[in-house]
């Protein structure tokens, strides 16, 4: 077979050709892709949850309610009383750029534990907010926000920052005191039910 | 050429990363650790090998004038796939990899071999061309994920040898090139022999 020529008609339908062999596959494997994909962000949503508020995985896990780009999941018990509830928060003021946690508080409002979902901050700094890496989060379990200043100490706060990573702490920080006053505001109006 | 020097030509001689210096984005974005490199290393050698097999295939019908764009919509669409199916199977390593899938379309290399081989071979030896690439493009950069972890994290393969923290210039953005460009001399030097 020779080589096509390079006509207006053979290149229009070549790559019309392509195009559409290519939008057609593509296609396909999204819909057999979907489902999985799905599912495994559901998993992996639900094991942070457990992980935030403990017990979860005994419970049952509410259909997230949004709220001014915060998410709320209320976790109850087998027998129906509220444990907790997680939300989903975030901040812009990451080292790089936007990244999004999830905290778990309980009726009073006291954080429960919180982690990183998704972040681009530096390995090896930055990325010790996360649980996976560093014990570091860990320093704000137990404590309430309305007394617990939310704030690295170098600000005059109580939080103890990541060393050479002042700015993802700080990030932290933010998107935490998000989520709690998200929360609040979501409790005073009788979102948990 | 045989195709068994083809094979070993991508590996060793023609080595995408170590000796043609192509695809050096990603090579240098992802290696922060063992696991990562490999990761991306198998995408990629996934995208080389289908693109070159199915560029060598239409490679008559497809008019010179609009071989790039032809070209180009192939390989997007095995990235993309890849992209949806590690999405789904793979989550976890999506979530690391997941702003560096999109990248392997205009990852040289890809482009590279289908442009220089896949249009001008047969079938069967462009295949072999681009898992001989690929896998020479997924040692690279295991190799430079591996060392930049140890010495980064002292770690191996997210498995933790010494309890300290490591030179974390390793695994910041100048301690890629710093790495790369020592195994770079190391191969010439072995190389030459």
């Amino acid at each position: 077979m020779a080589k096509k020529e390079s006509t207006f008609v053979n290149m229009v339908l070549t790559l019309f050709l392509v195009c559409g062999i290519a939008a057609g596959a593509l296609g396909y494997i999204y819909t057999i892709t979907k489902e999985p994909i799905e599912t495994a962000k559901k998993d992996f949503l639900y094991k942070q949850i457990n992980v935030v508020v403990p017990g979860a995985d005994q419970g049952e896990i509410g259909e997230p309610i949004e709220k001014e780009g915060l998410k709320f999941y209320v976790v109850k018990d087998n027998s129906g009383q509220v444990i907790g509830t997680a939300v989903e928060s975030f901040t812009e003021s990451g080292f790089s750029g936007r990244f999004d946690i999830i905290v778990g508080f309980d009726q009073d409002g006291k954080i429960l534990d919180s982690n990183v979902l998704t972040h681009k901050e530096t390995p090896g700094l930055g990325d010790k907010m996360s649980k996976d890496v560093a014990p570091w989060n860990e320093q704000f379990k137990e404590k309430d926000p309305a007394s617990y200043k939310l704030i690295v100490k170098k600000d005059g706060g109580d939080v103890d920052a990541i060393t050479a990573a002042t700015i993802s702490s700080r990030g932290y920080c933010d998107a935490l005191q998000k989520a709690y006053d998200g929360y609040m505001k979501f409790k005073n109006e009788g979102g948990i039910k | 050429m045989s195709n068994v020097k083809t094979f070993t030509n991508g590996f060793i001689k023609e080595n995408p990363v170590f000796i043609l210096l192509l695809g050096l984005c990603p090579t240098l974005g992802v290696t922060t650790s063992a696991i990562n490199g490999l990761g991306m290393g198998l995408a990629t050698t996934f995208v080389l090998f289908m693109a070159n097999m199915v560029v060598s295939m239409v490679k008559k019908g497809i008019p010179d004038k609009v071989r790039i764009p032809a070209y180009i919509v192939i390989i997007a669409s095995f990235v993309t796939i890849v992209d949806l199916a590690m999405a789904a199977y793979a989550f976890d390593l999506h979530r690391s990899l997941g702003l560096f899938i999109p990248l392997i379309v205009v990852n040289c290399v890809v482009l590279g071999r289908a442009e220089a081989f896949a249009s001008k071979n047969n079938v069967v030896s462009s295949m072999v061309d681009g898992l001989g690439m690929g896998l020479g493009f997924t040692f690279a950069l295991t190799l430079l994920g591996a060392v930049r972890e140890l010495l980064g994290s002292n770690a191996i393969f997210n498995i933790k040898l010494v309890e300290a923290d490591g030179m974390i210039v390793f695994v910041l953005a100048p301690g890629a090139f710093i790495a790369l460009a020592y195994l770079i001399a190391l191969m010439n030097k072995l190389s030459k022999k």
